[in-house]
């Protein structure tokens, strides 16, 4: 019996020892192959009386269990091993960056504008187009401004060849004329949003020749002011996510508009003007064959790189136009 | 408009401060732009009178004075440096402890030996003038010891008011303060006119020869002025804090006359004036040298005064040199205060390159019942400031405009603002206006006064209504509306979509202006009669643009300067063909320059090129697949560019940019740029699903030589032009020109895929459809297959 422990204490050792799968498998051989030193303490059985056959098969049954448990244990200690060292080899830098194309990014004014249209969107609006050459009577005649009205001195326009006297040509002073060629086309209930490059003569710090501005229709019975300022309160105040945003309206003169009125939001430093609006002139109504005694509607404008600036806090506008690539790369 | 508030508070005073003021005004229309003090922060500085001056021992250009500030005790020794200290001369005194503009403390001091206890003033030090000339001398009166702010009336403010131009009745104090009064129900106290009554009867006939563009016209001789007396202060500070600066008593007196009541006024040398004056339009050709030194050919639209000489002012413009009043030559004036219509103002200015105060009035609309008054206050203040001896009032009268009565339906006022307005609130409303009102029931009749020149329909009165019920107290009232969806066309990609698609493919979108330089439209689209602006605000910004290439170049070279290595850009924008409105289609252009990709340890440098960018286009025209046809295009590489067709129709370019260009336009290495239509981008067709076949595709490559000439797309064209059945991909793989293939060739592989839906295709069915994918290969172009 001290024999059996002796063997499988000798074998334990041998298996611990081992380093790599064929100093593993030698040992086995010693100890389990056919004439191993534990298959040859089986093979001595048969030479037993049968009493101590029995007790002696036990013992031996056991420590060959324990010998070959020994032996998977060590198996797999040294299969884990060889993976760990296999993953650590091929462990990378995870810390330097991907292969391949960046990605680009959206203009802030365009970004601003599909923010705005996707609002007002979300209430209906349809949103429309137009050129920008204009004729007269679009961009001034059909929204109230006839020639030598004082207010087309507020917007210096710029002037393009081939108009016919008395219909000169122009960049469009604004989107306005958007709205007239929709009423031509299109009979109320009308509610529409026309974002769009415009043009003035005028370039400094806070004007640009060329902008951007929205403008926003909605024409059908029954549209009151106190539609106008639900609509552009409740607008301003999901634009800016300001719940407590301060608006007010107060009375101005558009030619287009009768009960005018320019929109203020209070900023940090005091009222700031975001846009204009009013009741439809019943004249604008007239000239695109919509009868004012049945509608009335609202319009308003707003400049699109003017909402652009307060949102992300640009503070001169011609950045918009300079195309610096690191002033724009901000905006992704 | 810009006026003193103490002014104002003169003809009106609610019981508002100045916030509260201003804030009233600009929620009622009136915005206040400005509000500024009339002079910076001092204190401590009186009225105070030089007694005694000597010569300071030491230096030259002091003396020491003694001075009574009106403070009792001694009077005090001040050293001053001014030339202009006398004896007499009553000055304001900045006493020790005053602190001045410029935080600048008074001390008692010793200059160069000699104590001194405060400081004379000049206007500069005191902030109430920009430039001075030494001390600052008070009139004779002015009370000494008194507080130099409160003698100056320093304690003012300035507002400005931006005024849109239906607003033309408050270009005048009276306007406003008629306004504020209507607002607030304080008491109006208009000025008094008093007429004075002819001494002389000196008298010049006025004759109307357009009624209609001027039918009222007074005027007044006033005989024996002098031309030279000094305006008084009082006038000169009102003035000043207008923006006018004073020129001479009698122009001052005009321009006081324009602020106080907002009639436009004119001095004539009446010695200069032949015979009658006669209002009439010009004779085309005729001249009139302007008061601003302009030499003017008339044309017959414009309306002018004239004497028997001929045009003497341009009508409600600008008066005209030879006739104006001089000081120290005039004598003897001829006032004239009239009515010109707007309409025939308007515009003139604009055409002419200037405006005038008068003008700028006159188009907007002038009170035509006040310019008796005007003529009779300023008669007034001449007589007061100058002397001389009135004639009486001639006038000449013809129809004034006509104010025909407004209706008003109260029920039309709330259904344009939303809110109801009982018919009483509105009559006291407009009434406080100045509007007459004649109620019957729900309907007024209203006729607005000879001020307003913006109340013509009904919806100019509930403005008004509007106005006096205050814009903040009109209810906002979430709108109620039929709930219709918005269509969505299936057929359309919005373009904010196209534009997410370039952005994500390493493209950064710019805004670039649309009138672009006259050489980029003929260097990069040939195009040499572009649409022309008439009045380009620079010559580089003189044409409208009919590609957006020039703007990407320029863009990229911009970006260059800065250093910026690699640079991927896109814009969509309307060109502009020609001025109809279907001439100016929107564009999508797009250009590629510098590396591959940006600089990375993973990947090796390499250019951008052509494929690399006609893969973005291919993308971005998926799922439609377009054919590239090699074409010539002015901005392009010869051997570089292609067309895009889809569906037979030209929707764009693609090309490397020529290499003429890259030289004359400083670039280090050619871009590759594209520009197509966007209407090609946001149209798509609607997807169908197809049965998708259950049996394994097979894959077959084939590889074969053909002439270098050959075109890949003619080899595609080539094996489609078979239309087998089984064949559902073919792909090239490669392009091979060296060893093992003959000088002039080039080896093309295909990977050809085949499936079929119905079975599983046999050895059999594969070679003969490949073989015929061969033969039509070597019959259309002369492929040979490669072992």
């Amino acid at each position: 019996m001290d024999n059996v422990q002796a063997i499988v204490d000798e074998g334990l050792a041998a298996l611990a020892a081992t380093h790599d799968p064929v100093e593993l498998e030698n040992v086995k051989a010693r100890y389990l192959g056919k004439s191993g030193a534990l298959t040859d303490l089986l093979k001595q059985l048969a030479a037993l009386p049968p009493e101590e056959k029995r007790a002696q098969g036990a013992v031996i049954n056991q420590a060959k269990t324990a010998f070959e448990q020994a032996l998977n244990g060590r198996r797999e200690a040294m299969a884990a091993e060889k993976l760990a060292q296999q993953l650590a080899a091929e462990a990378l830098d995870v810390t330097l960056p991907g292969r391949g194309q960046l990605a680009g990014g959206l203009h802030p004014v365009t970004l601003v504008k599909e923010r705005i249209v996707a609002l007002f969107q979300s209430m209906g609006f349809e949103v429309a187009d137009g050129p920008e050459i204009e004729d007269d009577w679009h961009n001034f005649e059909a929204l109230n401004t006839p020639k030598g009205h004082p207010a087309r001195s507020m917007q210096d326009t710029f002037y393009v060849e081939g108009g016919r006297d008395g219909e000169p040509l122009v960049l469009r002073t604004h989107t306005s004329p958007i709205q007239v060629r929709y009423m031509q086309n299109h009979q109320p209930p009308i509610k529409i949003v026309a974002p769009g490059r415009v043009y003035r003569v005028d370039s400094d710090a806070t004007h640009s020749p060329m902008f951007h501005q929205m403008e926003g229709l909605w024409v059908a019975e029954g549209v009151s002011f106190a539609d106008l300022k639900a609509t552009l309160i409740d607008f301003l105040r999901r634009f800016f996510e300001r719940d407590d945003l301060q608006v007010r309206f107060r009375p101005s003169f558009f030619p287009f508009t009768e009960t005018s009125a320019e929109v203020d939001v209070l900023g940090e430093r005091g009222w700031l003007e975001v846009g204009g609006c009013g009741m439809v002139h019943p004249n604008v109504l007239r000239n695109v064959g919509i009868d004012p005694e049945q509608y009335t509607g609202f319009a308003f404008g707003i400049g699109l790189d003017r909402f652009a600036m307060l949102y992300y806090g640009v503070n001169d506008l011609r950045l918009f136009f300079d195309n610096d690539l690191t002033f724009l790369n901000q905006f992704r | 408009m810009k006026f003193s508030e103490s002014w104002l508070r003169e003809l009106v005073n609610p019981a508002l401060d100045n916030a509260q003021l201003a804030e009233l005004l600009t929620m009622a229309g009136l915005e206040v732009e400005e509000n500024d003090a009339a002079a910076p922060a001092f204190d401590k500085v009186v009225v105070a009178q030089v007694l005694e001056v000597r010569k300071h021992e030491n230096a030259e250009k002091l003396n020491v004075c003694k001075v009574d500030s009106g403070q009792g005790g001694e009077p005090l020794q001040i050293v001053c440096g001014a030339p202009n200290v006398a004896v007499g001369v009553k000055v304001p005194c900045a006493l020790v402890g005053a602190s001045l503009p410029g935080d600048f403390k008074i001390k008692e001091a010793k200059l160069r030996g000699v104590e001194s206890f405060g400081m004379l003033c000049s206007a500069r030090e005191l902030g109430v003038s920009e430039e001075s000339d030494g001390l600052l001398l008070l009139p004779a009166d002015a009370p000494v010891g008194q507080s130099f702010r409160q003698y100056f009336d320093l304690d003012d403010r300035i507002l400005t008011l931006k005024l849109t131009p239906n607003r033309a009745d408050c270009l005048s104090l009276s306007g406003i303060a008629r306004e504020v009064a209507a607002l607030t129900g304080s008491s109006y106290q208009a000025v008094t006119i008093k007429p004075v009554a002819p001494v002389l009867d000196d008298k010049r006939g006025v004759k109307l020869d357009a009624a209609t563009a001027c039918p009222r016209y007074a005027g007044r001789v006033i005989s024996g002025v002098n031309a030279a007396a000094a305006t008084p202060d009082w006038m000169k500070r009102k003035l000043e804090r207008s923006g006018l600066r004073s020129i001479s008593a009698l122009v001052d007196i005009t321009n006081y006359i324009l602020l106080e009541l907002g009639q436009p006024m004119h001095a004539f040398d009446n010695a200069k004036l032949q015979g009658d004056i006669v209002v009439r339009f010009a004779q085309a050709g005729e001249q009139l040298e302007l008061l601003n030194g302009k030499q003017l050919t008339l044309e017959p639209d414009m309306l002018v005064i004239a004497d028997g000489n001929g045009p003497v002012a341009l009508a409600g413009i600008m008066g005209g040199m030879p006739t104006s009043v001089q000081v120290g030559e005039t004598q003897d004036v001829f006032l004239e205060s009239a009515f010109f219509a707007p309409e025939i103002i308007a515009g003139k200015g604009r055409r002419l390159g200037f405006s005038s105060d008068s003008s700028h009035r006159y188009e907007r609309g002038v009170d035509f019942g006040n310019c008796r008054n005007a003529l009779e206050r300023a008669t007034e203040l001449v007589l007061a400031i100058c002397g001389g001896q009135p004639g009486g009032v001639t006038e000449a009268l013809a129809a004034l405009p006509a104010r025909p009565a407004v209706t008003l339906r109260v029920a039309r006022v709330a259904r344009v603002l939303g809110v109801t307005v009982a018919a009483d609130e509105i009559v006291a409303m407009l009434q406080k206006l100045g509007l007459a009102v004649v109620r019957d029931g729900e309907t007024l009749a209203v006729t607005p006064p000879s001020y307003r020149f913006d109340i013509n329909i009904e919806e100019d009165l509930i403005e008004e209504v509007a106005r006096m019920y205050g814009y903040d107290q009109i209810p906002t009232r979430p709108p109620v509306s039929g709930q219709a969806m918005l269509k969505q066309d299936g057929k359309l990609r919005p373009s904010l979509l196209v534009k997410q698609a370039l952005a994500a493919r390493d493209y950064q979108e710019v805004v670039s202006y649309a009138f672009v330089e006259e050489k980029w439209e003929a260097d990069f689209a040939a195009n040499l009669q572009p649409v022309r602006l008439l009045n380009p605000i620079a010559s580089q910004m003189s044409v409208m643009r009919s590609t957006l290439i020039g703007g990407l170049v320029s863009t990229l070279v911009a970006n260059l300067n800065r250093k910026h290595e690699r640079v991927r850009l896109f814009e969509v924008a309307r060109v502009f063909h020609g001025v109809e409105a279907t001439q100016q289609p929107e564009k999508v252009a797009g250009l590629a320059h510098g590396p591959r990709l940006a600089e990375q340890w993973g990947s090796k440098a390499a250019r951008v090129d052509f494929y690399d960018v006609k893969a973005d286009v291919e993308a971005l025209l998926a799922p439609r697949v377009a054919r590239f046809e090699r074409a010539e295009h002015p901005a392009f590489h010869p051997g570089r560019c292609a067309q895009i067709v889809l569906d037979g129709a030209i929707i764009g370019v693609l090309g490397e940019l020529h290499p003429r260009w890259v030289q004359s336009y400083d670039l280090n290495a050619a871009p590759v740029l594209f520009e197509l239509d966007l209407g090609a981008l946001t149209g798509r067709d609607l997807i169908r699903s197809q049965p998708i076949s259950k049996f394994q595709p097979v894959r077959r490559d084939l590889a074969f030589v053909v002439d270098d000439a050959v075109q890949y797309q003619q080899v595609l064209d080539a094996m489609a032009s078979v239309k087998q059945p089984y064949v559902t991909a073919i792909e090239g793989f490669d392009v091979y020109r060296g060893a093992g293939v003959p000088e002039g060739k080039k080896s093309l592989a295909f990977k050809v895929i085949l499936q079929d839906t119905q079975k599983t295709l046999s050895d059999a069915d594969i070679d003969s459809a490949v073989s015929q994918l061969v033969a039509a290969l070597q019959q259309h172009v002369q492929a040979q297959l490669r072992s």
